[in-house]
């Protein structure tokens, strides 16, 4: 019997919690507390993943590992472990459950107790993605992530969110089938799927397969990723998701979900198929660069607030891609950071959003205007988080362009045209923010309606108000940050590189 | 003395404090508390730079990099080989931006205290101020560029609140407020993304953004030859890897030491230079950044539309200090200047140009804050046209005393429009029923005669304006003086093509300061009251006027701190360059300006016959008068005044070449190509309903026809199933979700499994 490790604990909190909340209580105040208490206990846990961490050691840690299924040619297993790629991104998850829950509590009238168990059951699902290091394990998280959006989304949504919920499903069941057949093939090969055994493996030559194969089983993964990123031309889902979807529901789906596409770029793609991921890195990241400018200009042109910042994902999520294919420690950093970054500003959006829906039934922001002289306290808060999205230096989101920038720029695979052409994202930023802040907060309050608007109750100024200490935190140390995931990517690196010069020696 | 260097996080720490307080406790507080605060914390900031100042001069001018306390490092990744700092830097520059910014700064704290008097958010008002001091502090005093950028996208921000501080005026005007606001933001970052591009080469280049490492100090260019001179031994970049591992030098002496050695070759990523080009290029985004934060061509075009804000910002952030963070930049980076010949060339061409053109807008404006605006354009184009013919003493002695010149005739038309303001009330109150809607406190139009009004106001406008047009020896006329001499002598001695052009541009562009700050003071001063409020307009209060008398006194003084040499008597009486050799320990191209008496009458007689000129224009007679600019009736001058007046379409251009474009392509990429193409038409059209065509072809006919007569028993069952799995699908949405809760139930059970049969030991 092995040793139970913290991540297996973490992991499984949302499920204890699940299961008590469903024997123990009985009004909805109760579902909504346990679920909060379930996702604060949980993030404490997670917080001593971070005090357990052994920032000097690359690989895996606080392994978990168990036979699942054995059979003859392949086994599956149990396996979970946190690296620097995803000790902050388990972090993250754990950090924007509870906001997501506490901003559900007012907006949330209908169902709620089956709206709390679904909201428990996508931590578990979303933590299971980012710790699983068995391919099997991974793909079956994966999967179980759409089932409580997909009804997140369809249940509690807006008017269209049938429509929303399905082409959501559908668009990353689609994309995930291809990456099923590439596990199940990988697994076959190998004998396992567990991926540091794939690893050890093609490492000493004892499984190898031609350029070819590598490169399809590339794509097969790499689409799966990108339909989630999303990366563009694939966005058509994420606009509908996120304005259909309610607030923490898009503040999950911002906040969380987008990353696990980011993530298996990073976790599987590059350490797996490390010819494919240098030849194809100029065309990922022309795509990011795409997105990038795309989704900045995009979002300038919307007129609903919630599509705007939906949009503004596709290009912040540009640059983590641009950083990933940057295929350097500076570029891979600053993508794994900017992913929290991101998960933290427009996810803080997100919940802005909410409060301006929750009063006024209606996300037009030509229905808004001057409303930080009606509700001062939120439109300060608004505009540190929105200034956080914008990459302002001293702000969490400047870190991380600007050191996925820098490794873009220093990249031996990147011509310089994508750190000009990234760099402009920075201008379109200030556009569409601005525009956006300026409609909605600034000028004449001269509405009627909105002239006695309450400021911030405290669900809600108490989900805002970690967000903006994690915005300055980060912001001010992003070297803390970086120490823990500095080893590992460094390995990844290392690996990336090395296995390509060596095939390129026989 | 030397542990006097610690004392600096707390330039910048004091206000911070002080912006908490306000935050946190401005309602508590009251309009006194905050302004006791806000000023104390500025006033602080502003002993402290004293004290430092004088460690200084008492250590012998050593430089001293101070770590940030509480913070640790910003940014680092080892596998990087990326340390970025939090970490000060205190000497000769840093310390005279610091007294610069904290001084003025101080004075326009305390004159604010009045101005913004009854403002229902005081509070706010101070918060910002304070959050100002703070970035421009931060601004100013790091030790390395990206820490640099930090105060610079700051002040940047602070600019953007404060322009937009009355965004919520009834009607139009706070909408135009906000508008300038954002415009102001949006063109700096235009000009930050040639910045950051800049930082980043000089990071792959040098393997660091810092200036220079502790305990380092600038290699003088002439010590260079010396044996002793460099002390450390540079390491030289191989590998695009190994380059990356940072030198133990700074940026600035990394650069002397390749640019002595020659023929270095810059080499990361994929790119390939030689050391020459790479400096131009950074040299080059770096401009770019320049031409946002200090409104130079073709960005200069948010600075008027800045004056939205309430006058003490004007005076500190778009005159004083924020604006010139430009040309701290470039002086502060003279090493890569001094390099790049090209790059300079550039400058100069921009900054006289920009001083040129921004004179000739200033002279045919009405409002009296956007004289001033184009004016601080103009002469910002001296400070950078300066540091393009190399003069970077003499551009940073035009910023010091431009400060303070700058921030007096700000403050003065702030007490002429609270003046007007009030004689504006005065008269609406005395005749119920006579109120004309168009006035306009800031239109010159409606002033004229308030010398006699306000005479405190009118005395320091004076000396604000002899001081900006040049005349000997107010603080301008030396330090412009300095600017055209170096200029001129760029051309003449080293043969520069620069050197002619920017002596030329700013010859003329000086005859239009002294032209249209002449004009400004007959409009507005001299001359009878052209309309009732003027007529009625009181002096403002002393905690306004105090302000003023004081920057009156430096308009007047600060130029005797670098008094050139050759200088007759006040040389002697006062040491000759005190201010450049002052600086010349931390600028290492610093070059003490001469004396040249021909230049000086020169410049002097010009700006003399430029304030006749518009004193003849401007006559008493036509004030009295005064409908249309005397210059838009005179045939000859009808066209240039209306181009002037129309600042030459500057705005006009970008909106329909620039800002339509885009924001039209904005709507039709998301209305038409993301929505109605890509999600209506693809995804709808092309992919869901042949799909579901399909579906009823293969539902209908082949289900119906082809495998129900063929499998007709089995379609019996197939449809019996189905018409149970229609009743699960027909919309109860319970169970749906306790469908899928089973599913997720299963996978659970699933995963848990083989733990559980683990810890049971089978």
């Amino acid at each position: 019997m092995e040793d139970i490790s913290l991540v297996t604990v973490v992991l499984m909190l949302p499920l204890a919690g699940l299961v008590l909340m469903m024997l123990f209580s009985r009004t909805e105040q109760a579902y909504k507390w346990a679920a909060l208490v379930t996702s604060l206990v949980t993030f404490g846990a997670s917080l001593l993943l971070v005090r357990n961490f052994d920032t000097s050691a690359a690989g895996l840690q606080m392994v978990h590992r168990v036979d699942w299924i054995t059979a003859d040619s392949f086994t599956i297993r149990y396996y979970v472990g946190v690296d620097g790629i995803s000790l902050w991104l388990v972090l993250l998850t754990t950090f924007i459950m509870p906001l997501a829950i506490l901003a559900s509590f007012n907006p949330i009238k209908d169902r709620v107790r089956l709206y709390y168990i679904f909201m428990l059951l996508m931590e578990w699902a979303m933590l299971g993605v980012f710790v699983a290091q068995d391919l099997f394990l991974f793909y079956i998280f994966w999967e179980v992530t759409l089932v409580p959006m997909y009804f997140l989304i369809g249940i509690w949504g807006a008017e269209e969110r049938i429509y929303a919920a399905i082409k959501f499903f559908l668009y990353t069941m689609a994309g995930s089938l291809l990456m099923l057949l590439a596990i199940l093939w990988l697994g076959n090969e190998a004998g396992t799927f567990s991926v540091p055994d794939i690893l050890a493996k093609l490492e000493s030559g004892e499984l190898a397969f031609s350029t070819a194969t590598g490169r399809w089983l590339f794509l097969a993964f790499a689409i799966a990723f990108a339909i989630k990123v999303p990366m563009w031309p694939l966005h058509s889902w994420l606009p509908d998701a996120h304005v259909q979807a309610p607030t923490a529901g898009s503040v999950i789906l911002a906040g969380v979900l987008l990353k696990m596409g980011t993530y298996g770029f990073v976790r599987f793609n590059l350490p797996l198929f490390p010819e494919a991921s240098k030849t194809f890195a100029p065309y990922m990241a022309v795509l990011a660069v795409i997105g990038i400018i795309y989704g900045a200009w995009v979002s300038y042109g919307q007129k609903d607030v919630k599509k705007l910042v939906a949009y503004s994902s596709i290009s912040h999520l540009g640059f983590v891609m641009l950083g990933i294919f940057a295929l350097n420690p500076a570029g891979i950093q600053g993508g794994i950071l900017q992913m929290v970054n991101h998960g933290i500003s427009t996810g803080g959006l997100f919940l802005l959003v909410g409060v301006l829906y929750e009063r006024r039934h209606t996300k037009l922001m030509s229905a808004f205007g001057g409303i930080w002289r009606a509700m001062p306290l939120y439109s300060g808060i608004a505009l540190v988080i929105v200034l956080s999205s914008m990459g302002l230096p001293g702000l969490n989101g400047f870190v991380g362009e600007f050191t996925i920038l820098l490794g873009s720029a220093g990249s031996s695979v990147l011509s310089w045209w994508f750190t000009f052409f990234g760099a402009i994202g920075i201008i379109l930023a200030a556009i569409y923010l601005l525009y956006m802040f300026n409609t909605v907060f600034m000028g004449a309050l001269d509405k009627e309606e909105n002239k006695h608007l309450p400021d911030l109750n405290w669900q809600e100024l108490w989900s805002l108000v970690p967000i903006l200490v994690m915005v300055f935190v980060i912001g001010l140390q992003a070297g803390y940050f970086f120490e823990y995931m500095d080893g590992s990517v460094k390995e990844l690196v290392d690996y990336v590189n090395g296995y390509v010069l060596s095939a390129a020696g026989h | 003395m030397d542990n006097f260097f610690d004392l600096v996080p707390l330039v910048v720490m004091i206000p911070l404090v002080g912006l908490l307080i306000n935050l946190f406790a401005g309602r508590q507080l009251g309009e006194r508390g905050v302004s006791i605060v806000a000023v104390g914390a500025s006033g602080m900031s502003f002993v402290i730079a004293v004290l430092l100042w004088i460690a200084q001069v008492n250590t012998g001018y050593e430089a001293a990099v101070i770590d940030m306390p509480i913070l640790s490092d910003w940014i680092v990744i080892p596998s990087a080989n990326v340390t970025i700092p939090w970490a000060f830097r205190v000497d000769t520059l840093s310390v005279t931006m610091m007294l610069v910014v904290t001084g003025v700064g101080t004075l326009i704290h305390i004159y604010a205290v009045g101005y913004m008097h009854g403002d229902e958010r005081f509070p706010r008002f101070f918060v910002y101020m304070n959050l100002f001091l703070v970035f421009m502090l931060i601004l100013v005093t790091g030790n390395n560029f990206l820490m640099m950028f930090v105060g610079w996208e700051g002040v940047g921000l602070c600019s953007y609140l404060l322009i937009g501080f009355w965004f919520d005026k009834p009607g139009g005007v706070g909408w135009k407020n906000s508008d300038a606001a954002r415009k102001a933001l949006i063109v700096n970052r235009v000009g930050d993304f040639g910045l950051v591009l800049g930082v980043l080469i000089t990071f792959w280049t040098f393997g660091t953004l810092d200036y220079y490492r502790e305990g380092e100090a600038p290699i003088a260019h002439h010590a260079a030859t010396d044996a002793e001179a460099p002390l450390f031994a540079p390491t030289l970049p191989g590998e695009e890897e190994t380059h990356a591992v940072s030198g133990p030098l700074g940026v600035f002496n990394q650069a002397e030491l390749w640019l002595e050695e020659g023929g270095h070759q810059v080499n990361f990523g994929m790119v390939s230079l030689s050391f020459e080009t790479t400096l131009t290029v950074i040299t080059l985004l770096f401009l770019l950044g320049v031409t946002g934060k200090s409104a130079q061509i073709p960005l200069f075009v948010w600075l008027p539309d800045a004056m939205a804000g309430p006058t003490p910002v004007s005076a500190l952030i778009h005159a004083a200090t924020m604006v010139t963070a430009g040309v701290y930049m470039m002086v502060r980076a003279n090493v890569f200047y001094h390099a790049a010949e090209f790059s300079s060339f550039v400058v100069a061409v921009i900054g006289a140009t920009t001083a040129l053109v921004a004179g000739f807008i200033a002279v045919g404006q009405w409002d009296i804050k956007r004289v001033l605006a184009y004016s601080t354009v103009s002469q910002l184009g001296f400070m950078v046209a300066a540091v393009g013919v190399g003069a970077y003493a003499a551009a940073m002695f035009h910023l010091v005393t431009h400060a303070c010149f700058k921030a007096l005739l700000f403050l003065a038309s702030g007490s002429v429009i609270h003046g007007m303001e009030h004689g504006h009330h005065h008269v609406s109150h005395g005749h119920s029923g006579h109120h004309d809607d168009d006035f306009d406190p800031q239109d010159m139009r409606f002033m004229g005669g308030l010398k006699e009004r306000m005479p405190v106001t009118y005395w320091t406008y004076l000396f604000g304006t002899l001081a900006l047009a040049g005349i000997i020896p107010f603080a301008g006329f030396w330090s412009k003086d300095e600017i055209l001499l170096d200029s001129l002598k760029t051309g003449v001695d080293k043969g520069l093509l620069s050197g002619y052009v920017g002596f030329v541009l700013l010859v003329v562009a000086a005859a239009f300061t002294a032209f249209y700050m002449w004009r400004q003071v007959s409009l507005v001063f001299l001359g009878k009251p052209r309309h009732a409020a003027a007529a009625h307009a009181e002096e403002s209060s002393r905690l306004m006027t105090w302000p003023l008398i004081v920057l009156a006194v430096l308009s007047l003084l600060i130029g005797f701190i670098n008094v050139p040499s050759g200088f007759p008597i006040l040389g002697w009486l006062l040491g000759e360059h005190q201010f450049t050799s002052f600086l010349e320990h931390s600028v290492t191209y610093a070059h003490a300006g001469t004396f040249s008496f021909l230049l000086a009458t020169f410049a002097v007689l010009l700006a003399l016959g430029a304030i006749y000129l518009a004193r003849s224009v401007y006559s008493d007679r036509v004030l009295a008068t005064l409908r249309e600019d005397p210059l838009a009736i005179n045939p000859r001058t009808q066209r240039a005044f209306a181009l002037s007046s129309a600042k030459l379409y500057w705005d006009e251009f970008y909106f329909k070449y620039l800002i339509y474009p885009y924001r039209n392509a904005a709507y039709w990429l998301a209305e038409q190509l993301d929505w109605r193409f890509w999600h209506d038409y693809v995804h709808e059209r092309l992919l869901r309903d042949p799909f579901n065509a399909a579906t009823r072809a293969l539902s209908g006919r082949v289900d119906k026809q082809v495998i129900d007569h063929s499998f007709d028993g089995l379609g019996h069952a197939t449809r019996r199933i189905a018409s149970r799995l229609r009743r699960i699908q027909t919309g109860y949405v319970h169970i749906y979700t306790m469908s899928v809760l089973f599913g997720a139930l299963l996978v659970m059970i699933l995963i848990l499994l083989p733990l559980i049969r683990d810890w049971l030991g089978l």
